[in-house]
């Protein structure tokens, strides 16, 4: 747009650029208002011409079938708006949980990529080569089908630890409860945390103003683990566990791991994870070797070098692609129709849709969901990479 | 991303969303009559406009677009030529053949069962002919007619003999395997809270994918509609080690269905349904048809336009029905060519009979 040097409006004449200007934005966006306006009309027309219902009524009405994973408390009696609600919950979960193992995972193969160690280096080289190229879907296919569905069945479950059993319908493994201890021991972990924070606080405020280390890292992880033990040592068990028992078709009680999300949320980890390992090695490789024989010969050693000098400066290269990837496992997790795990497009955008038969209504809420979820992933990162990004004086 | 794009991004979605809601309705509502006379040359292109005319869409286009499943034998099953079979199948040739006296001119759409709604709504498809259960819903907010019922049907279920499983009321606690975006999904949910039962459904979106679940031991139970079971029993690994419950938990009645507003082509699909089962009713067959037009019976006579012409109210030749028969024949031979008890299905007529044989198939006169 041009800069605004008002002196008036000027003649009004054809050759008053501010003029042609204002004729051509306001011609523009009268087409576009026209153009929307067509397909708007045109759809209600033909939907009032078939009778298809339309509007946001049915997310009052009863959804009357079964969804196999809620996280909130859900009924065949529940309404389409419910429905709606555990989808989105169930796709953020596999989002969230993705996220946080694929950027853990991307980063430890990307740095093994690195390592001065032949064998690893190669075998993070393998890793990154197989499982960025192949198509994800196919991946999908192969954790569910392949590795999962042939396990054998509850009864002849496989044993991973005491009372965690592994078979085609899953992982099962005990129900936490609380005891008359839990809320001891929260507290105490809480306090405990909070007490670190302040900590590593002031040894790095100490650290700033007069340069002297404090090893703040091996303290505080001491504190994370002696307090909130002697907590469960003084009180008795914060956690009661309920084992799962066999029913007549499969084990009742614990916790249920579906093995639809066992296979999407892995295999979208997997997946994003070879990406995720390319940006961040591009990231150290773009960090110039003169920084780190620098680092050296002020006396840092290596993994110092790497947490202050190296990691800084790769992390603003790294940031911004990061949250494409992080973006792309959200809306990867929509594969979830082709394994049945119970996602926002399977259950809302498929059943519901199917059942009420109000494409566009059911269609733009899910294209809105996520629009929303993609720009407010896109803001925290933003806001993150306006945090790690170099600080120009 | 640009702020500034981004607030663009949203205003649109939020200006399209205000236009969708609040803009006056168009004016007076088209009615079919209207449409009708106006013909398809006058409503804009695209896709939905065919509403108004389907059936000057179809002769235009030479052929009938016909919905059809992705394959349940008996039903609607490509064989390995490609070459599509089954009750459904027979039904959209039987309306190719209403309409252009030739049975062949159709395409067959396969369609899963949470997209067919949404393709016949679009215009994708002139008719879906796809074991599709007749409820209220489908009928009235969903924007469809159905044209009557071709195949009476219930859900059951179906489970490995080794469970020692015998009636549905054990199935207290089971995975249930099933299609989404089908009126099994809503049966099963019913069924249970009425028992007081408790259930997990795992819903795929293909038929066979929800099979292969059960076949590998990811359900304990299948669940769809009864003749669905008969018919995919026989392709899993070991078909004599599984077991079709004995309880029929809902009424299926399935039936081919055309979307609401254009009277002419309902009449046309419905007339067409409702001439099979006279056939049947009257006794022609699609070797006696020729024969039949000689005869003396006035029912007969008008049926195959020999007498009066019947076919030229709905915009038909007056034979339309005795093309009809000559190209698949009259419903009973479809149901035994496709389901019967000698196929490999092997499903009695049951409710399927005719009405004077103790079944439900009853079709108005034609006169």
């Amino acid at each position: 747009m041009r800069a605004a040097k008002s002196k008036g409006f000027g003649s009004i004449s054809w050759t008053n650029p501010r003029l042609r200007s204002l004729v051509y934005q306001l011609l523009a966006i009268g087409g576009t208002v026209a153009i929307i306006s067509f397909f708007v009309l045109t759809a209600r027309a033909n939907l009032e011409r078939q009778h298809i219902a339309s509007g946001f009524a049915f997310l009052d009405h009863t959804a009357g079938f079964g969804v196999i994973q809620a996280l909130i408390p859900y009924t065949e009696e529940s309404s389409y708006g419910r429905v709606f609600l555990v989808g989105l919950f169930n796709t953020l979960l596999v989002a969230v949980i993705g996220t946080v193992f694929a950027v853990a995972l991307g980063f430890v193969i990307g740095v093994a990529r690195l390592s001065n160690n032949w064998l690893i280096a190669k075998l993070a080289a393998v890793y990154v080569e197989v499982f960025r190229n192949i198509p994800l879907l196919l991946q999908l296919f192969f954790w569910y089908f392949v590795i999962l569905r042939p396990l054998p069945g509850p009864r002849e479950s496989i044993k991973l630890l005491p009372d965690v059993f592994l078979s085609n319908r899953g992982i099962v493994m005990p129900a936490f409860g609380s005891t008359q201890a839990t809320l001891a021991f929260v507290l105490v972990t809480l306090a405990t945390i909070i007490g670190v924070i302040i900590m590593r606080r002031w040894a790095r405020k100490r650290f700033l103003a007069t340069g002297q280390t404090f090893p703040d890292g091996r303290l505080s992880l001491a504190l994370l683990v002696a307090l909130p033990l002697g907590a469960a040592l003084i009180f008795g068990a914060p956690f009661s566990l309920t084992p799962p028992v066999m029913g007549p078709f499969n084990f009742v009680g614990g916790w249920h791991l579906l093995p639809e999300f066992v296979a999407l949320t892995f295999g979208l980890t997997v997946y994003t994870a070879s990406f995720i390992a390319e940006i961040v090695r591009s990231g150290i490789q773009s960090v110039s070797k003169g920084q780190t024989e620098a680092a050296y010969a002020i006396g840092l050693n290596p993994s110092q070098t790497l947490r202050f000098v190296i990691i800084p400066q790769a992390l603003r290269v790294i940031v911004p692609p990061l949250t494409s990837q992080v973006l792309n496992l959200t809306k990867n997790s929509s594969l979830a129709v082709a394994i049945a795990y119970p996602d926002l497009v399977a259950v809302f955008a498929g059943t519901v849709l199917n059942q009420t038969g109000q494409a566009i209504e059911v269609i733009a809420i899910t294209m809105a969901v996520y629009l929303v979820i993609s720009l407010a992933t896109s803001y925290a990162m933003n806001v993150y990479n306006a945090r790690v990004a170099i600080v120009e004086r | 991303m640009n702020n500034r794009l981004v607030a663009f991004l949203v205003g649109i979605v939020i200006g399209a969303a205000a236009l969708y809601f609040f803009l006056p309705g168009p004016g007076a509502p088209i009615t079919a009559a209207t449409v009708n006379t106006t013909g398809p040359a006058a409503k804009p292109a695209g896709p939905t406009a065919a509403a108004g005319s389907t059936l000057a869409t179809v002769r235009a286009r030479g052929y009938l677009q016909c919905g059809v499943s992705q394959g349940l034998p008996g039903f609607s099953n490509p064989n390995d030529k490609g070459e599509w079979s089954g009750i459904d199948v027979d039904f959209c040739k039987a309306v190719a053949a209403a309409v252009f006296g030739d049975a062949t001119k159709v395409k067959y759409r396969p369609l899963s069962a949470k997209d067919r709604f949404t393709a016949l709504q679009s215009g994708e498809i002139d008719l879906l002919s796809r074991n599709t259960t007749w409820s209220m819903s489908r009928d009235t907010s969903l924007g469809f007619d159905f044209a009557g019922v071709i195949y009476y049907d219930g859900q059951g279920f179906l489970v490995k003999k080794s469970t020692g499983i015998t009636s549905a009321a054990q199935l207290d606690g089971a995975t249930i395997c099933t299609q989404t975006g089908t009126t099994t999904e809503l049966n099963m949910a019913d069924y249970f809270r009425g028992q007081g039962m408790t259930y997990k459904v795992l819903a795929f979106e293909k038929n066979e994918e929800s099979l292969s679940a059960y076949d590998e031991g990811r359900c304990d139970a299948y669940t769809t509609d009864a003749s669905g079971l008969h018919a995919q029993k026989l392709i899993l690994k070991t078909p004599d080690e599984h077991l079709v419950l004995p309880e029929i938990i809902s009424k299926e009645p399935l039936g081919p269905l055309m979307r609401q507003g254009d009277a002419q082509w309902a009449d046309i699909v419905r007339w067409t349904l409702f001439a099979l089962i006279n056939a049947e009713d009257l006794g022609v067959t699609q070797g006696n048809v020729e024969l039949m037009r000689t005869s003396q019976s006035p029912d007969i006579r008008r049926l195959l336009g020999a007498e009066g012409a019947y076919g030229e109210a709905i915009g038909l030749k007056a034979e339309w029905a005795a093309d009809v028969i000559r190209a698949v024949g009259n419903y009973g031979e479809i149901y035994n060519r496709t389901v019967g008890p000698d196929t490999p299905l092997g499903i009695p007529r049951g409710l399927n009979a005719l009405w004077k044989n103790g079944g439900l198939m009853y079709a108005p006169p034609i006169r």
